[in-house]
């Protein structure tokens, strides 16, 4: 029994010292696989993500980058948040809810957030239209921290033009260099990198 | 486990002199491992132990206006992305020149594919033209992206619109309802 518990308590400190939570996410997304071998950065990153239904989610890593961007936010659309809506805000990863139902959202009790289905950040085709809040958020995550990598997390059975939309949101802000989120998947056999 | 093991308690002396009995040393850890398990389950199930990777995208910007030589079209493959994971693409000619309009699957088939057709111009000329139906998904855009990587195609290109007569072409053909 000793050995056990020797073993059993060295990867209990294994696994406490690797541990990085999974974080609790406003839908479940199956990323497609590519061969790519680049790391997602940890930190300083901002991921929109595409559902399988088209939906369009985006967070934001670092909490206070998150309050920020929302104070930012707030002041344009001319909306006041209290203290504690910020900082539910501050703890979502990340977020699929229009600015005009985000403080009935954040009104919620905890166990009743879980439970709402989240309708998805709008976009539009052109990018830069008055009904794209996503041009918004990105915006303004991007002024309340200028070094933020943006990455796109895309679900296998989202749809091409939705895509579209996104790319089209980033475009019109002339961002055109981003990284797509994908498994890790071998390449083929004798395949070597140049 | 982990006792010291100090011979029990008072032995039976022949001088018949009664020792205190002393209280035993050893612990009862079951408590402690069953905690040590629970915990080790708990991070097992919390971590995320294989990170995403990541493949970038650079796409032209839109704000500039950059004078290119024109593409001879015998030297462009051009991909369209179908539903139900099939690509097709035409190679050699222009959507207006009646070309041959090939089916792929996603994966070997369309890998072949574009080795086949790039060796048959000079290597530098090849360009791969990757144009997304708005019935394709996400993932035939990555896959084909990821083809692209592995088969070293270094020219190629994300277009989103089609021209009127590669709308012609796919529903005559390919009965895409596009």
């Amino acid at each position: 029994m000793t050995a056990m518990t020797d073993v059993a308590f060295l990867l209990l400190t294994f696994f406490i010292l690797t541990a990085q939570f999974k974080s609790q996410d406003a839908a479940s997304i199956e990323t497609p696989s590519s061969i790519s071998g680049i790391k997602v950065p940890d930190k300083d990153i901002m991921t929109i993500a595409l559902g399988k239904d088209g939906k369009v989610y985006f967070g934001v890593d670092s909490q206070q980058d998150r309050i920020t961007m929302l104070d930012n936010v707030a002041a344009i659309k001319g909306i006041t948040f209290t203290d504690k809506e910020k900082k539910d805000f501050s703890l979502m990863s990340n977020f699929g809810v229009p600015i005009n139902q985000l403080k009935a959202y954040l009104d919620l009790p905890d166990d009743q957030k879980a439970k709402v289905k989240q309708p998805g950040i709008p976009t539009d085709s052109t990018g830069a239209a008055v009904t794209n809040e996503l041009k918004d958020w990105v915006f303004n995550s991007r002024k309340a921290n200028n070094g933020l990598r943006i990455a796109l997390k895309g679900d296998n059975l989202a749809k091409f033009p939705e895509f579209k939309n996104v790319l089209a949101t980033l475009q019109a802000q002339n961002i055109n260099k981003f990284n797509l989120i994908t498994g890790t998947e071998a390449p083929p056999a004798g395949w070597k990198a140049d | 486990m982990a006792e010291i093991n100090t011979g029990g308690g008072g032995g039976k002396n022949k001088g018949g002199k009664v020792r205190s009995k002393k209280a035993s040393t050893r612990i009862d850890m079951t408590p402690m491992v069953d905690l040590g398990f629970l915990l080790i389950t708990f991070f097992i199930l919390a971590t995320t132990l294989s990170k995403p990777s990541s493949m970038t995208l650079n796409v032209p910007d839109k704000t500039l206006k950059e004078e290119t030589e024109p593409i001879k079209a015998s030297n462009v493959m051009t991909v369209f992305l179908g539903d139900n994971n099939k690509a097709y693409y035409i190679f050699g000619k222009a959507a207006n020149e009646d070309p041959k309009l090939e089916t792929v699957g996603y994966g070997y088939e369309f890998r072949k594919a574009i080795q086949d057709n790039a060796r048959k111009v000079p290597a530098d000329k090849f360009v791969v033209v990757i144009k997304p139906t708005k019935v394709s998904n996400y993932k035939n855009m990555v896959d084909v992206l990821d083809e692209m990587a592995i088969t070293k195609t270094k020219r190629y290109a994300l277009v989103d619109a089609l021209t009127p007569d590669e709308e012609k072409l796919l529903k005559d053909k390919a009965k895409l309802q596009i």
